[in-house]
């Protein structure tokens, strides 16, 4: 029954999502049904479609995961833009400076580099917020801003490609990076690459490591309560960065995946952070939220966004209605979650005092005897 | 180097770094009122782009820029009318609803501008600049700080408006214990919700102006017209202490330091590409603050707290 209750929000959520989808199909013109088909058709329709949806849910649910186990910690994680920019950076800047190892050293190094990229810009706001109580849900944002200055500073400078500058061009990308990290296709013909068993892996790993370790179960017994955990002798601080950190390097691990899974095989910029993340970083909140803040939850819930993005693509080619509408639709569906959370709470409230009236023991006629 | 430091320059530089300050003035100011009641939005950036697109449709097709800005205003309370019913309604967690609100205004905003204009047009005209007598009169500094649009006036003239309000008002007594101790204030007979309601309604109707007076300024709306100035503003609020002067000296901070970029870049004194790194300077320096303040300002107590009557 609790089950119950915990699946009807997503599904509220996504209801009403349809709806206004529906409306705003009719308002500009196109018919609701052929809408929907259109999405559907473009994100699940045949083997090309779904493979790009699968690459695409990539950095979704690797930021998603991570924005669960920031969650569980009581964290806020605002920055994953950031950390995608961070996390890509210094994976590319990895693969610059090793141009021929081979690949089975390369392109681990490469995906460890994005870990560790992500996870410095993680660490950092949790650091703040541990030592210094600075509030993370600012810093996170700020470094967002940081990033991608950085990255456009890194791009358009030191990075660029040398052919670039010859031209005269000056398109701010790097040359075309080592052929040994890039992530290998995994069925012909198709945009399946490394990058989706990877990710998949990852939430599993954020689930067992939130619910099957040490350290797991450190960070959700902070998020629970930071004051009992303290008096149990949790570090309490040291959790905090812990959890930024992590949530950060699944982050910066999708900036490395997007870099060499990317069809250039280069990292480039047009001077925003959602050029090169595609608003991966506020995405995966979305994710991560409709998946019930569960690693694994977020494996399907990224699929299905990944599926709205690509199917909101096909659509603007077929009927002409701006791709846009899955962004539209991705915020109406965290607005219905979140109203909809404590709505969630009540209910189960309600079921628990009625099943803690059941499970109570019923009153013996002879204890009364016995009291009075 | 030579080139900035000449009057002239300066000057120039002094009155772009205030007219690019008014967005950030009034998206900050107005996040401080609804923050003083214990409602935190991050959905700021959303609303102000819904409210650019909006403006920006009715200026271009109607001409009369007053509308548009009355446009932009009345989406601003609609936004506001439901951020309130989400967080002190359903008590949604404010951490992350107002990324609802901005994922909805980015999304929209960029669905509408498609839809309806396609490619991007000039308005044809701007927010006049009105001369204040005498004191634009003043050689150099007068025509500096005392030749702006009536936008950016406003947004000054908000900054003593709203700190009397805190001090001197009901309202502003009520909005402050509301945020402060909401259980006193319900015991003393306020009503928490509907100073909760006020308050967002009027931050996110000045989010929306902040929205309009950017893409009146600019005048041509694009998608994601506000790269992040809407965040910008929520960080300013924490910044200033959440006092309305406090905000002001943040906002002109990332104003100057934008109008010195521009300035930088157009006389050659920086390479092209460091001014990417100038341009993160506010943001590091925002951090910096934040570090400083964290311990020895404390946010109103009940922010980010929904409010249940026990």
């Amino acid at each position: 029954m609790r089950r119950l209750v915990s699946a009807a929000v997503p599904t509220f959520a996504a209801l009403a999502a349809f709806a206004v989808a529906a409306i705003i199909l009719v308002a500009l013109g196109a018919s609701p049904v052929e809408g929907f088909r259109a999405i559907f058709s473009g994100a699940f329709g045949n083997v090309d479609r779904l493979s790009v949806t699968a690459s695409r849910s990539v950095p979704l649910l690797l930021v998603g995961a991570g924005i669960a186990i920031s969650f569980r910690a009581s964290v806020i994680n605002i920055g994953g833009e950031g950390q995608i920019i961070a996390g890509a950076l210094l994976a590319t800047v990895t693969a610059l400076a090793f141009p021929d190892l081979p690949r089975p050293i390369l392109l681990p190094m490469v995906l460890i580099a994005g870990l560790v990229g992500g996870g410095i810009l993680g660490a950092i706001p949790g650091a703040l917020k541990a030592y210094a109580s600075v509030n993370e849900i600012l810093s996170t944002i700020m470094l967002n801003i940081v990033a991608v200055q950085i990255m456009n500073y890194l791009l358009r400078s030191p990075l660029i490609d040398p052919l670039e500058i010859q031209r005269g061009t000056r398109i701010p990308q790097t040359k075309q990076l080592s052929h040994n990290a890039v992530l290998p296709t995994l069925i012909g013909g198709t945009r399946l690459n490394l990058g989706v068993p990877v990710a998949i892996v990852a939430a599993i790993g954020a689930y067992l490591l939130l619910w099957r370790t040490p350290l797991g179960f450190r960070l959700r017994a902070v998020g629970h309560s930071p004051e009992a955990a303290r008096t149990a002798g949790i570090p309490v601080e040291r959790s905090v960065v812990e959890a930024l950190a992590l949530s950060g390097s699944l982050a910066g691990l999708a900036g490395a995946i997007l870099v060499f899974g990317s069809e250039g095989q280069r990292m480039a910029t047009d001077g925003s952070a959602a050029g090169f993340t595609g608003s991966a970083g506020y995405n995966g909140i979305v994710v991560a939220l409709f998946g019930g803040l569960h690693p694994l939850w977020t494996i399907p819930s990224a699929f299905l966004f990944g599926g709205l993005i690509t199917g909101s693509n096909h659509l603007q080619r077929v009927l002409q209605v701006p791709s846009a509408l899955a962004v539209t639709l991705s915020g109406i569906v965290v607005v219905f979650v979140v109203s909809s959370t404590n709505l969630r709470e009540r209910i189960s409230d309600l079921l628990r005092a009625r099943s803690d009236l059941d499970d109570s023991p019923p009153e013996s006629p002879k204890s009364e005897v016995v009291a009075t | 180097m030579s080139d900035f430091f000449t009057v002239s320059v300066i000057f120039a530089t002094l009155a772009a770094g205030i007219r690019l300050a008014t967005p950030y003035l009034l998206a900050g100011l107005g996040e401080t009122v609804g923050q003083r009641s214990g409602v935190l939005n991050l959905g700021v950036d959303g609303v102000m782009q819904l409210s650019a697109f909006f403006a920006y449709w009715t200026a271009l097709s109607t001409g009369n820029l007053w509308l548009a800005s009355l446009v932009g205003l009345g989406v601003g309370l609609l936004m506001g009318l439901v951020y309130g019913v989400m967080t002190v309604r359903f008590k949604a967690e404010q951490g992350i609803s107002g990324i609802g609100i901005f994922l909805f205004g980015l999304g929209f905003s960029d669905l509408m501008f498609q839809e309806k204009v396609g490619t991007p047009k000039f308005i044809p005209s701007k927010l006049p600049s009105v001369d204040i007598p005498f004191l634009s009169d003043i050689p150099k500094i007068g025509p500096a700080l005392f030749s702006h649009s009536l936008m950016t006036y406003g947004a000054f003239v908000m900054v003593p408006l709203l700190s009397l309000m805190f001090s001197r008002t009901t309202f502003g007594t009520n909005v402050r214990a509301v945020g402060e101790n909401p259980e006193a204030a319900d015991s003393l007979g306020v009503s928490v919700a509907r100073v909760r309601y006020t308050s967002i309604l009027i931050g996110n109707a000045m989010a929306g102006v902040a929205g309009t007076a950017l893409v009146l300024d600019l005048g041509i709306f694009q998608p994601n017209l506000t790269q992040g100035l809407g965040f910008i503003a929520i960080a300013l609020v924490y910044f200033g202490a959440w006092r309305a002067p406090g905000v002001m000296a943040g906002a002109l901070l990332y104003g100057f330091v934008q109008a010195t970029v521009i300035s930088w870049k157009a006389l050659e004194i920086i390479p092209r590409s460091w001014s990417d790194i100038a341009s993160a300077a506010p943001a590091i320096l925002t951090i910096a603050a934040l570090v400083v303040l964290a311990r020895r300002v404390a946010p109103p107590a009940a922010l980010t707290k929904p409010f249940t009557r026990h």
